[in-house]
């Protein structure tokens, strides 16, 4: 019986329930640790995606203290448009006029990385193609059909589809199998890799600011209990010798 | 002197309200079998579950704003500017799902052990009416923190109401205050799931254990412990003190009280379950989708539909039911009656024998199937649908009454193996 019920909890996380994207996503690799890697995706975020896309329910203190960053510094750098340190990340855009210019309002990227993953986040970033039929003649392969134009093209370059002929239900199909930059970026590849990857980075830490302080707690809740747990079962032991 | 006071101030109490009587009959001599195994902690981990939900909740709620405006951000504000609030936000969300992991293994245990036979029906019933209650707890909470699941989810399960004839677009409109689920809806559950369904929770949980003492726990052997007057021999009988209340009308043999014995090993249960509980909570509270759903972190948006919807998964296995039948009604009607005959187990199992361990292996086998079944059922309803799982969700779902059907044939004349004398180990 006990068998049984591992068995059950080992079987839960097969049920795994994400529908996700038809394309295989690339591992985003990044590390809540790295301080220097969260601020230079807090310095892209606020200078690439803030002016369209609002963190609404983090504030700027917050988010300098959790990455290492002093408060003035923190002001006088990456803070913009004069909020106060303790405000919200927000920008003055109007959500209607956001709703003409792109078809839909640009969502809020609090949560972006919870309601995706870090991994979805990162391979959408290296997505972007050349694709003269989209209105910012931009498309993406992981979200087709994408409203935003492609602004880090001027780290990535103007990056073009590599495409394959597959078979698919016995039809010939062209199929996009990954993109590749001609270069006129400021960044190499490898450069715009981990661009991309600081900044995923940066959208997993504020999707959840909470979790380093929560594993580095639920470590020393898991040690007392552990202790808790043998010393408990010493004491039933002793109780039970009257029943045995 | 201290002593002398500390006897005083319980007498003074004694007179006044029966302290020691009730710890008495109802703890420290209070005759409970001694071969309980692993299965018998889920009682009181339910309780601890339960008690967790409720202090949690309470500090929820000090900065929790159940408006349709002001609930997703609150949580994000809990999550974020609130001291300590994402560990109170996540041991009310994780236990939510161990509130019903515990519930199903305790139901299991009940249903193993025929613990629900005679005389324990009533005390079965109110168990069953605890999860009824701890349903809708559950789907009245999950609309609160009011991401784009919390909407559509509640859209869908309360659209079930709307099948049933005649009442059903009344119903529906009733229940939701408004045309849609709304602010109004919001606020309402939020009243619902605050106050009064806890407060039916706890009243139910008392009548359960109030009935469960009354009857006296079964046992992994499904041998009862109280014997008639004057049927046991005096070095037979335990040595334990046990109250007069139980000891007067029946000769007991193989008990120990409650407490110390089983408190002391209870805490046992309750340290390990946290264990597992706590890594949960700490490391992984989302549970890959499978306690906070990804599209929940999205603010409930009327005019944008998930790609899938799907209840939390402890309601898949009765989601799966529902969406196996191609009619809505008969589908609604198949679902409700899945919890119904769980109800009315006590009259489907006419066996004289309780415990798995002594009956035939029929019934071993039957018992498995409904596990393999259960599991199947909460998997397709947790999962986009497709043709193969479709036809799969439809035999699942006759498998599932099956077990009740055959359960009811076979108990009848059931070949079963001799029952020991006394309780085993």
């Amino acid at each position: 019986m006990k068998k049984l019920i591992v068995g059950l909890f080992v079987l839960l996380p097969t049920f795994a329930m994400a529908a996700g994207p038809s394309v295989p996503l690339m591992k985003a690799g990044n590390d809540l640790t790295d301080n220097a890697s969260l601020q230079r995706g807090a310095k892209l975020f606020m200078n690439y995606c803030l002016g369209c896309h609002q963190m609404q329910y983090q504030r700027y203190e917050r988010t300098f203290r959790d990455i290492g960053i002093p408060t003035p510094v923190g002001e006088e750098q990456l803070i913009f448009d004069g909020s106060k340190v303790g405000s919200h990340i927000k920008n003055a855009i109007d959500p209607d006029d956001a709703a003409k210019w792109f078809g839909a309002p640009p969502p809020d990227l609090t949560l972006i990385s919870r309601v995706k993953s870090p991994d979805y986040i990162y391979t959408y970033l290296k997505s972007f193609y050349k694709d003269d039929s989209r209105p910012f003649g931009v498309n993406n392969v992981v979200f087709p059909s994408v409203g935003m134009p492609h602004v880090l093209q001027e780290l990535q370059g103007v990056s073009t589809a590599i495409t394959e002929e597959v078979e698919e239900h016995g039809h010939t199909v062209t199929k996009i199998v990954g993109t590749v930059s001609d270069g006129s970026g400021e960044m190499s590849d490898d450069e715009y890799d981990q661009a991309a990857r600081d900044l995923t980075n940066f959208f997993e830490y504020v999707g959840e600011p909470s979790r380093l302080e929560s594993k580095a707690l639920g470590i020393k809740v898991l040690g007392f209990l552990f202790i808790l747990f043998i010393l408990a079962f010493l004491l039933k032991k002793e109780y039970w010798r009257d029943v045995h | 002197m201290l002593k002398k006071l500390a006897t005083d101030t319980i007498d003074w109490i004694d007179q006044r309200i029966p302290m020691t009587r009730v710890w008495n009959m109802h703890l420290a001599q209070y005759p409970t079998p001694k071969n309980f195994n692993f299965w018998y902690f889920f009682g009181s981990l339910a309780i601890l579950v339960l008690v967790n939900q409720i202090l949690t909740g309470i500090w929820l709620t000090m900065n929790y704003v159940p408006s349709s405006e002001g609930a997703f951000a609150s949580v994000e504000y809990i999550m974020r500017d609130v001291e300590y609030g994402w560990l109170l936000r996540y041991l009310h969300s994780t236990g939510a799902s161990a509130f019903f992991v515990v519930v199903y293994l305790h139901m299991f245990r009940g249903m193993i052990y025929g613990s629900y036979q005679k005389p324990r029906e009533l005390l079965w019933l109110f168990g069953m009416f605890i999860l009824l209650v701890l349903m809708a707890e559950a789907f009245m909470g999950y609309l609160l923190p009011w991401g784009q699941m919390s909407f559509w989810g509640a859209q869908v399960i309360i659209s079930i109401f709307g099948a049933i004839p005649i009442i059903g677009d009344d119903l529906t409109l009733w229940i939701r205050g408004d045309y849609v689920i709304s602010g109004a809806t919001l606020n309402r559950f939020f009243a619902l799931h605050v106050i009064a369904l806890p407060l039916v929770l706890v009243i139910l949980v008392f009548l359960h254990i109030i009935a469960l003492h009354e009857v006296g726990s079964n046992n992994p052997d499904g041998v009862e412990i109280k014997r008639k007057k004057g049927s046991v021999k005096e070095e037979d009988k335990t040595k334990f003190k046990i109250h007069e209340y139980y000891s007067d009308k029946k000769d007991i043999v193989d008990a120990i009280p409650f407490h110390p014995y089983y408190t002391v090993k209870d805490i046992v249960g309750v340290v390990g379950f946290l264990f597992f509980f706590c890594a949960i909570v700490f490391f992984a509270p989302a549970m890959n989708g499978f306690f906070l759903e990804g599209p929940n972190f999205e603010a409930a948006n009327p005019l944008k539909t998930p790609e899938h919807i799907f209840p939390v998964w402890y309601f898949t296995p009765f989601y799966a039911i529902l969406r196996a039948i191609p009619d809505k009604l008969l589908g609604v009607i198949a679902m409700g009656g899945a919890i119904f005959a769980l109800a009315l187990l006590p009259w489907i199992d006419r066996g004289k024998v309780k415990s798995i361990r002594y009956r035939c292996g029929f019934h071993k086998l039957n018992i498995a199937q409904f596990v393999v079944t259960f599991i199947i059922l909460g998997w397709i309803g947790a999962t986009p649908q497709t043709d193969f799982k479709t036809i799969l969700s439809q035999i699942t779902t006759v498998t599932y009454f099956m077990f009740f059907v055959f359960l009811f044939v076979y108990s009848k004349n059931e070949v079963t193996k001799p029952l020991p004398e006394r309780l085993t180990k």
